[in-house]
């Protein structure tokens, strides 16, 4: 009798779509930034200081989501921050993913003394409190994207570690790795070519969820003040100055946040997305 | 002789009961085992939940290292040989999962599962060995390209036979293979592994709770209770006349679907 | 003979249109036990989420009616139904393992069903299950009402459920493959203390399985399914003896028996399969038609 499951097939997900075509949006609006980007993001203008975006009255032609306290054109701005927190996405993300996971891996699989190596420093890690520590990290390091990149790694790689071990873990216990044991295959050769690609989706959806909290660190650092120099357009840092005048001018704090909030969620849904499309597996 | 098996014990740590300070204490699964299993014969391995049937399989496998006796295969002793000088041995002896689910790893599509172990030990023209495989298990050959999640499991079962025998193992384990099928798979699998057995001339141990099987397939029976030898004998024998107590409660306890079997 | 539980031509299928069950029709009595036999997949085991009311959400009854003690199910209201069910059937899970709550203790899962649906007393449903666990012959029920299932056998845990199946006097039992999980000698005891239960409380029994040998132990009567339709329903001795319906025979004869070693485990023929198949697409010709 055949087995009804196998005749489901699933839909791609709106979501899928729509934060695929945000995140492509932001990548190209990150790299063409010089060639679209209206003003210049460090143009002052003091008389065209607090100008509203295109559709209120009282609007300045050509600064479309108009300008912050000091009269700079905050779309781009935005475009300019959009660099920014995508190489602080794309390189912290895979940094901490790429430790977390390989440490993750070798704790769940190999168990016995890696494991408790691993899992004790894990543990002892997690007890410092992260953004004192990344603030402190900083401090030391002195501010820059170097520096951000190493606080991100450092405080969120244990995410990584823990999810991955339990997987690894579970995955360990299966019948297809003491089948690769009876084929003769060695430790790490199976750990390569049977663990790793059951645990891959888990770690591709990981991966994608740490782009956004990247981007959202990044973006408290510049709040606090911690992050690039103040010269280099940030989204944590244009919210930091639109919260001072959030009455006078809401569009400075407003839109930097909207997009702020987009691209975490387009990175967390892309992630869930991903996982089920490219699963052959149905759970 | 394919195996012989002498004073075999194997503990695992309670981590359960791990007090404070001091030595964990350890659960005695098999409490000391012999028994030989001699070339071209088909052993029975029965017995109950937590009887240690699974777990001596595997100590027979090397998949567990045993913490007292010897076990020899084909006269050579493999009770503590690490694992890299194992890896010779292992095309020698082959293993069918219980859960062909499980043991089959969902991300690979089923020619890559039968021909891994045999890249694995240096064989060539793959290809051909897998179709090999597959004509022997009687799947059609295009099911190379599928995932497992595509068959039924019944065709699961096969292609975990397939992938032991396209080593060309001397001796297998079929640890509970058909205990998750149905009735009409089950015979099925069970004819294609006898035919199997007397084909290539395998030595086969027969891992199972279930006696009614056991009957059909095995030559030899042994039976597990609590990680000791109850009965050991040749399969009709045991089954006319079961000489312990263990064994005849066994046998009295199977539901035959017969109505007038004396049962209740 | 009035039935506990009538099913009337029920159909059932996947929202997506696939059939699961196909005019599914059967009777229970009082003090009777019917047998639902057939491979995984058949359905067999759905006939009873139908009843109780725990179909999956992928599924949906798409037509035919479910009499349980003279009422008509579909007739009531959502929650007067549940009320209804969870007074008047229980089920015995298959899994005795995650059938308990391993964080609760033994004693407010017996119990809760009789002070929730019930509106007992909790004094009087305490009474009740230590009554109940004696029933089912456990020893030393007071200690086991404090118990935490981790503590219990395999065995004492599936005597647990079936105390507590019976706990609130229901008309219906239904045993989902209950003893799928346990050795032959627990299978014997349990399935011994389940005929023992029905027939002190007089109730209808459903019996879901696979195996055609428990079935020769347990049930009155029968039904065999294939791709969610009954193609044999008969007295459990006639089946045995005179199977009618050829798929019904092959899967007698697939059955393993030890005493019988090279007359049993014959595979069932391709061509009664597909002869079964056909029987299947006929009637869902016809009622599409």
């Amino acid at each position: 009798m055949r087995d009804a499951r196998g005749d489901v097939t699933r839909p791609i997900g709106a979501r899928l779509w729509l934060s695929g075509a945000w995140l492509a949006l932001l990548v190209l609006a990150a790299l063409c930034a010089p060639l679209i980007a209206p003003k210049d993001p460090l143009m002052q203008d003091l008389f065209l200081g607090r100008m509203p975006p295109f559709w209120v009255t009282g609007a300045e032609p050509g600064y479309l989501l108009g300008t912050d306290s000091l009269g700079r054109d905050v779309l781009s701005r935005i475009l300019y921050g959009a660099r920014l927190a995508l190489i602080v996405a794309l390189v912290a993300g895979s940094l901490t993913c790429f430790i977390g996971a390989t440490l993750g891996l070798i704790a769940g699989y190999y168990r016995g003394w890696p494991d408790r190596i691993i899992s004790r420093f894990v543990d002892i890690w997690m007890a410092f409190p992260p953004v004192l520590f990344a603030i402190l990290l900083i401090a030391v390091m002195g501010p820059g994207l170097v520096s951000i990149i190493i606080a991100i790694v450092v405080i969120d790689w244990t995410r990584f570690a823990r999810v991955i071990r339990a997987e690894a873990m579970s995955q360990g216990a299966m019948d297809y790795v003491a089948s690769a044991q009876v084929a003769g295959r060695t430790r790490f050769g199976t750990m390569l070519t049977e663990i790793l690609p059951n645990v891959l989706p888990t770690i591709v959806a990981l991966l994608t969820l740490e782009m956004g909290i990247a981007v959202i660190i990044e973006a408290i650092l510049s709040f606090v003040n911690l992050s690039i120099s103040t010269d280099s357009p940030t989204w944590g840092g244009m919210i930091a100055e639109g919260r001072t005048s959030v009455h006078q001018a809401w569009w400075v704090l407003v839109f930097p946040l909207i997009t702020l909030f987009l691209t975490v969620l387009s990175f967390s849904q892309l992630g869930e997305g991903l996982k089920d499309r490219f699963d052959p597996v149905l759970r | 002789m394919m195996y012989e098996i002498r004073d075999l014990k194997l503990s695992f740590p309670d981590i359960s009961r791990k007090p404070l300070l001091g030595p964990v204490p350890r659960i005695e699964v098999l409490k000391g085992l012999s028994f030989d299993v001699p070339k071209g014969v088909v052993l029975g391995i029965v017995g109950g939940s937590g009887s240690g049937k699974s777990t001596l399989g595997r100590a027979m496998l090397r998949l567990l290292e045993p913490t007292g006796g010897t076990i020899r295969f084909d006269g050579q002793d493999i009770t503590h040989t690490p694992e890299e000088h194992l890896r010779a041995v292992r095309q020698r002896f082959q293993m069918i999962f219980q859960d062909p689910m499980s043991s089959l790893n969902p991300r690979r599509r089923v020619g890559a599962i039968i021909s891994g172990p045999l890249r694995l030990h240096g064989m060539t023209d793959l290809r051909s060995r897998v179709n090999e495989a597959l004509d022997m298990v009687g799947l059609p050959r295009n099911f190379a390209t599928r995932y497992p999640h595509e068959l039924s499991g019944g065709q699961r079962q096969r292609v975990g036979i397939a992938r032991a025998i396209a080593l060309r193992p001397e001796f297998i384990l079929a640890d509970e293979i058909v205990s998750g099928l149905d009735v009409s798979s089950q015979a099925q699998v069970l004819n294609l592994l006898e035919e199997l057995v007397r084909d290539l001339g395998l030595t086969l141990a027969f891992v199972s709770h279930d006696l009614s099987v056991i009957r059909r397939l095995c030559d030899r029976t042994l039976v597990l209770h609590h990680g000791m030898i109850v009965e050991e004998g040749a399969t009709a024998a045991l089954f006319d006349a079961p000489q312990t107590a263990y064994t005849q409660e066994l046998l009295a306890a199977i539901p035959l679907p017969d109505p007038d079997q004396p049962w209740r | 003979m009035n039935s506990f539980l009538e099913v009337r031509n029920l159909n059932l299928s996947l929202k997506a249109g696939m059939p699961i069950l196909r005019s599914v029709s059967l009777n229970v009595a009082a003090g009777q036990v019917h047998g639902l036999v057939g491979e995984s997949g058949a359905g067999k085991s759905m006939i009873g989420k139908a009843v109780l009311g725990t179909l999956p959400r992928a599924l949906q009854v798409t037509s035919g009616e479910i009499w349980l003690d003279g009422v008509n199910l579909n007739s009531l209201p959502t929650a007067e139904r549940r009320k209804t069910i969870g007074a008047k059937a229980a089920l015995i899970p298959q899994d005795p393992l995650t059938a308990l709550n391993p964080s609760k203790r033994i004693g407010p899962q017996i119990t809760r069903r009789l002070v929730d649906i019930l509106g007992w007393q909790k004094s009087d449903a305490e009474a009740r299950a230590v009554e109940l666990l004696h029933e089912v012959h456990i020893p030393d029920p007071a200690r086991v009402m404090k118990s935490y299932p981790h503590e219990l056998s395999g065995g004492m845990r599936q005597r647990i459920l079936i105390a507590s199946a019976f706990a609130a006097e229901p008309k219906l039992i239904i045993a989902d493959e209950p003893t799928t999980a346990l050795d032959v000698t627990v299978q014997k005891q349990i399935l011994r203390l389940i005929a023992e239960m029905q027939q002190r409380h007089d109730t209808a029994l459903l019996f879901v399985t696979h195996d055609l040998g428990v079935v020769s132990k347990t049930c009155d009567t029968l039904s065999v399914l294939y791709a969610g339709k009954v193609i044999e329903e008969a007295r459990m001795r006639r089946f045995f003896t005179r199977p009618i319906h050829p798929y019904s025979a092959a899967l007698l004869k697939a059955t393993p028996t030890y005493t019988n070693p090279r007359g049993s485990l014959t595979p069932v023929p391709q061509s009664v399969i597909d002869a079964t198949e056909r029987e299947v697409r006929e009637h869902d010709m016809r009622a599409s038609r």
